[in-house]
């Protein structure tokens, strides 16, 4: 197979090689890291064609493009050496057609005359065709790496250019001009990168239990999914509680973001659900053919607890027999809400994990975030299930947090341990228990001092991230727990 | 909501979720509306064998639409049988009538106004702005 360049971006530096991987599984082609480093923008990949490299970057956010390999060095004379050795074969088919040269210089700069000098470096090439900066048939690239403030180029390399990446869609889908938001939306950039490494695609049926206002299932109806969410917060959805956007008025909800992009036709719809009641029907109801599962993906971003308030049905204490009674003569009244509680995050996801089971078909994904301490006491443990494998596992660090998209497989029948699939199916009954829940208290409120909620507020470039101290550990949630 | 939700959607009482007539839901005083899309072949292919046939024959009679054949299509029986694809020549598939009366059913078909009964339990789910409410009052959860 041909080696590749990969001129990746250089942020989300743990996404970028699981992007990669995630978007090659899903163009379904064999991909080979020849070369990678978290602290290079470039990376050599092994695919079996330019139309694979093509399949793989064109939907990538993470990277700018593709290039076949004609070259590289530490030096320009090892560079053109390896051009001679690697491409020479290839240079008399590109004699005389439209072309295009430049130069990116990653951490460095050339000014124009150098620019020029290392273009014609290059003429043994013996290109003659016409020069043309745009619409050129064939555009080649010299990229040149440099080491932090160093003045000469620590590495080069030569590249025909193959396909442009699918990085776009992060300004297309950019928040800033989003019809609707809230305070919990995540970017648009990793909405989008979420919804690769789910391996999103046209045809598949992907679902988000906690879609707030809908931006991964968006993301993922981008990459051509069909897709449907619910939230146990009804007005989210429906959009009455307002955008989060300052002076906003008038009908905004979920429907009308599908609208914006046009993306209406693959919007299955939405229904309110907490995700421990989910209405989903789970193993009981398997359809032999798709054994058992029928969802293709489930992506999302569940509350942590601190700002969104996680809550699920129910009522703290057990309700006596006039309470319920109350509740039965008064739940078809309009004004009517269901009791809810607190509940543990740990728990939630052990229930993401147990529901993805039981409803992803056969080597489906589920694609979900969730915090980090980075204080070592109090790591939040990776969560794991006898029926999902572990794909990745992405970090994104923040000042004084980070969080982690983790990324599973749903196991064939046969990779399943015996007993597995049966636990799956008690599991989602069983609940949590009262000490699991304070047991996470505890910890919480011993561990996680330093740990602020800080997410990211809409409108921001994802540069600047300000603390919430009115919601964050010291606020409501903190007394609350303290007093139990 | 598209009617194909229907499909995947039972009570969301725990107890409920073991008992066969919990499933489907059936949908009473239900307002439709007829939202034309394009029509997404692959989709329907793949979401094909997942269906609960007789399930969806039931919530389709019970809203007075159409009645769907006895027995599921194939997948075969989705596209046309059209021109024979010349030696490596790529022909796009055609949606055959099967195809096409089965995107009316599950994509273009949304229920509006309304509720879903469970056949087990009898408790109705309310649909309100197509959105439907699957919250559990404090005695049932
Ligand atoms: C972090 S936000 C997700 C935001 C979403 N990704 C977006 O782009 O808008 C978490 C969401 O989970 C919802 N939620 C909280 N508890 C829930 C539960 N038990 N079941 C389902 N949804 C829940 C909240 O209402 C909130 O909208
Ligand atoms: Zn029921």
């Amino acid at each position: 197979m041909p080696d590749y360049l990969v001129r990746l971006v250089q942020m989300h530096e743990s996404f970028r090689q699981a992007e990669l991987q995630a978007l090659a599984d899903v163009a379904e082609v064999p991909i080979e890291f020849v070369k990678y480093d978290e602290e290079s923008p470039f990376c050599i990949v092994r695919l079996p064609s330019d139309s694979a490299a093509k399949a793989v970057i064109s939907r990538s956010l993470l990277s700018q493009g593709i290039y076949e390999l004609w070259g590289q060095g530490a030096t320009y004379d090892a560079l053109h050496k390896s051009v001679n050795d690697v491409s020479s074969a290839k240079w008399a088919q590109y004699e005389s057609v439209p072309f295009r040269f430049t130069l990116d210089c990653y951490r460095g700069t050339r000014d124009q005359t150098q620019q020029r000098e290392i273009i014609e470096s290059f003429s043994y090439l013996g290109f003659n065709g016409p020069i043309r900066m745009r619409d050129a048939d064939a555009s080649f690239k010299v990229f040149e790496e440099y080491g932090e403030k160093a003045s000469e180029p620590k590495y080069m390399y030569l590249g025909r250019s193959v396909a442009a990446s699918g990085r776009d869609a992060k300004t297309t889908y950019d928040l800033k001009k989003r019809h609707y938001i809230s305070t919990t939306s995540m970017d648009a950039e990793l909405a989008l990168v979420t919804a690769n490494m789910a391996l999103a695609a046209p045809g598949k049926l992907f679902y988000d239990p906690f879609m707030g206002t809908g931006g991964f299932p968006i993301a993922c109806a981008h990459f051509g999914a069909v897709v449907c969410g619910s939230d146990i917060d009804g007005r989210s959805i429906r959009g009455t509680g307002g955008s989060a956007r300052k002076g906003q008025t008038g009908k905004f909800d979920v429907r009308g973001n599908f609208q914006q992009y046009g993306l209406e036709s693959r919007y299955l719809g939405a229904f309110v659900s907490d995700l421990t009641n989910t209405p989903f029907r789970l193993l009981q109801h398997s359809n032999p053919a798709s054994r058992g599962g029928y969802l293709d993906g489930i992506v999302c971003d569940p509350p942590y607890g601190i700002r969104e308030g996680l809550k699920v049905l129910g009522s703290r204490d057990e309700l006596n027999v006039q309470e319920r009674a109350t509740h039965k003569d008064r739940y078809r009244e309009p004004g009517y809400i269901p009791p809810k509680k607190p509940y543990s995050f740990t728990a939630i996801q052990d229930d993401i994990l147990a529901f993805a089971a039981a409803t992803l078909v056969e080597n489906g994904r589920l694609s979900m975030w969730m915090p980090t301490a980075n204080d070592e006491d109090v790591e939040l443990v990776i969560p794991t299930h006898p029926c999902l494998d572990i794909v990745s596992v992405c970090v994104q660090p923040f000042n004084k947090w980070s969080r982690r998209l983790l990324t599973y497989r749903r196991r064939t029948e046969s990779e399943i341990p015996e007993g597995g699939l049966e636990s799956v199916k008690k599991e989602y009954e069983k609940g949590v228990k009262a000490d699991e829940l304070n047991d996470f208290r505890r910890k919480y409120f011993e561990g996680f001092k330093e740990f602020e909620r800080l997410r990211q507020e809409p409108g921001t470039d994802g540069a600047n991230y300000k603390a919430d101290d009115s919601k964050g550990v010291s606020g409501r949630w903190r007394e609350k727990g303290g007093a139990n | 909501m598209k009617l194909l939700t229907l499909n995947f959607l039972t009570c969301a009482i725990k107890t409920c979720k073991t008992s066969p007539s919990s499933f489907p839901l059936h949908p009473r005083d239900a307002e439709l509306e007829i939202l034309e899309t394009d029509i997404n072949l692959p989709f329907l292919k793949n979401i094909l064998p997942r269906l609960m046939w007789d399930e969806l024959r039931t919530i389709t009679s019970e809203l007075g639409l159409p009645e769907l054949p006895p027995a599921a299509p194939t997948r075969e029986d989705l596209v046309e049988p059209g021109a024979q694809a010349a030696e490596g020549e790529e022909v796009e598939e055609q949606p055959s009538q099967t195809a096409k009366d089965l995107h009316r059913v599950l994509l273009e078909t949304t229920v509006k106004e309304g509720k879903l009964a469970c056949g087990n339990c009898g408790h109705e789910y309310k649909v309100m702005e197509g959105v439907p409410n699957f919250l559990l009052p404090g005695h049932l959860v």
